[in-house]
């Protein structure tokens, strides 16, 4: 069934959360568990999506959900999966929700081991580019260029020195039978790949890029727009792996708006001319490597 | 089907905790309109029912009703994301009045 606005289901399963206003994570948390439905088990580990959604009493899942370790997303969904399989249970989905700090550096082992075993699990990173719970802190999957509290803009160093890291290819890497990039600004497409990914029997990985207002120095209204505007810039590509070949599903349509785009982030502000030809060399070779 | 309001005792006794880390999934006892300055209000005219405002509110409070939308504005944050997304118009961002 093609999943849009007018077939996704009605319920809600995420609801009377504490994030952020315009918060991009909780978007792709809501849609995602929309696409679902009330059979998903869901494992956050600590990250903004279950310190806003486990306030206890208040608690904003629907479905069942639970927190994990932070290291142990992927191990918990493992560990969850075999457990309602051996209780003769079928009809389920284990999804995980993990930011970029809990997939790309905490998390990164168990899910390299899930992967490895290939467990029935769908593991979704939510990326918001930094650690954002806990007052914006520098991840791994921070962009060069971006002022977070632990790599501040001065005169010598503007931001973080490293570029992203590619999350997708490491974990296509791994031979995974499904892995996909999605954007909250291309929701239609997002709710495509989940649907595709509940179908799928093994280890599936997508990853959301999912804007934070507070961290990224936006209007709350914005997050969406963002979240479009990377896409169609080329600085976040929309891909597909599977059965061990690659597809790029979208081509940018504006690539000369990444100045405008980069210059709207209060995260990037400090950066010179020099810096965002940085950015833009650094996503020209990666088009040129054929999007990947 | 989805997380609502419960009305709780002003004083919890020790019975009313649960005795282990598990609890009632969608337990709601605190709404998030405080939150708001400004509140979206739908124009019913002009909207065509597109559901791009209910596809995209990060807290879901926009639903689908009589072939329009209407707002939950208990939880609604006043982000205004269904403002921007709406192609008609027909939201618009009004100042909370005390």
């Amino acid at each position: 069934m093609n999943v849009n606005a007018n077939t996704l289901n009605e319920d809600e399963f995420f609801y009377g959360h504490k994030a952020c206003a315009g918060c991009g994570g909780s978007l792709a948390v809501r849609i995602a568990l929309k696409v679902l439905g009330k059979r998903a088990v869901a494992v956050l580990p600590a990250g903004c999506m279950s310190a806003v959604g486990f306030n206890f009493p208040q608690l904003c899942f629907a479905n069942n959900a639970i927190i994990s370790t932070f290291a142990g997303t992927a191990s918990m969904l493992t560990g969850i999966e075999a457990g309602l399989r051996a209780k003769g249970i079928t009809d389920f989905v284990a999804v995980g929700f993990a930011g970029d700090g809990g997939t790309a550096d905490i998390g990164i082992q168990a899910l390299s081991g899930a992967i490895d075993r290939d467990d029935n699990i769908l593991y979704i990173c939510y990326d918001n580019e930094a650690y954002m719970n806990t007052g914006v802190q520098k991840s791994s999957l921070t962009p060069f260029g971006a002022k977070t509290t632990t790599t501040p803009a001065g005169g010598n160093v503007r931001g973080n020195l490293r570029p992203k890291k590619n999350m997708f290819e490491i974990v296509a890497a791994h031979g995974i039978k499904y892995a996909a990039t999605a954007s909250i600004g291309y929701l239609p497409d997002y709710m495509k790949k989940v649907q595709h990914a509940s179908e799928i029997k093994g280890t599936k990985y997508i990853h959301v890029i999912a804007p934070c207002p507070t961290g990224w120095g936006i209007a709350p209204d914005e997050s969406v727009e963002i979240a479009k505007e990377a896409v169609d810039c080329g600085l976040w590509i929309l891909a597909e792996y599977e059965n061990g070949i690659f597809s790029v599903n979208t081509k940018p349509k504006n690539l000369s708006a990444l100045r405008t785009h980069i210059k709207k982030q209060g995260r990037f502000k400090h950066l010179t001319d020099e810096d965002i030809d940085h950015i833009e060399s650094l996503r020209d070779s990666k088009w040129e490597n054929g999007g990947q | 089907m989805k997380p609502y309001l419960r009305s709780i005792k002003a004083k919890w006794t020790l019975q009313d905790y649960p005795d282990n880390t598990t609890y009632e999934a969608g337990y709601l006892i605190s709404k998030n309109a405080g939150w708001r300055s400004i509140r979206p209000v739908i124009d019913t005219k002009k909207c065509s029912g597109c559901l791009q405002c209910y596809l995209h509110c990060p807290d879901g409070v926009i639903s689908k009703r009589d072939g329009a939308v209407a707002i939950d504005y208990d939880f609604c944050k006043g982000c205004g994301i269904c403002k921007r997304i709406c192609k008609l118009k027909a939201i618009e961002m009004e100042a909370e009045s005390k």
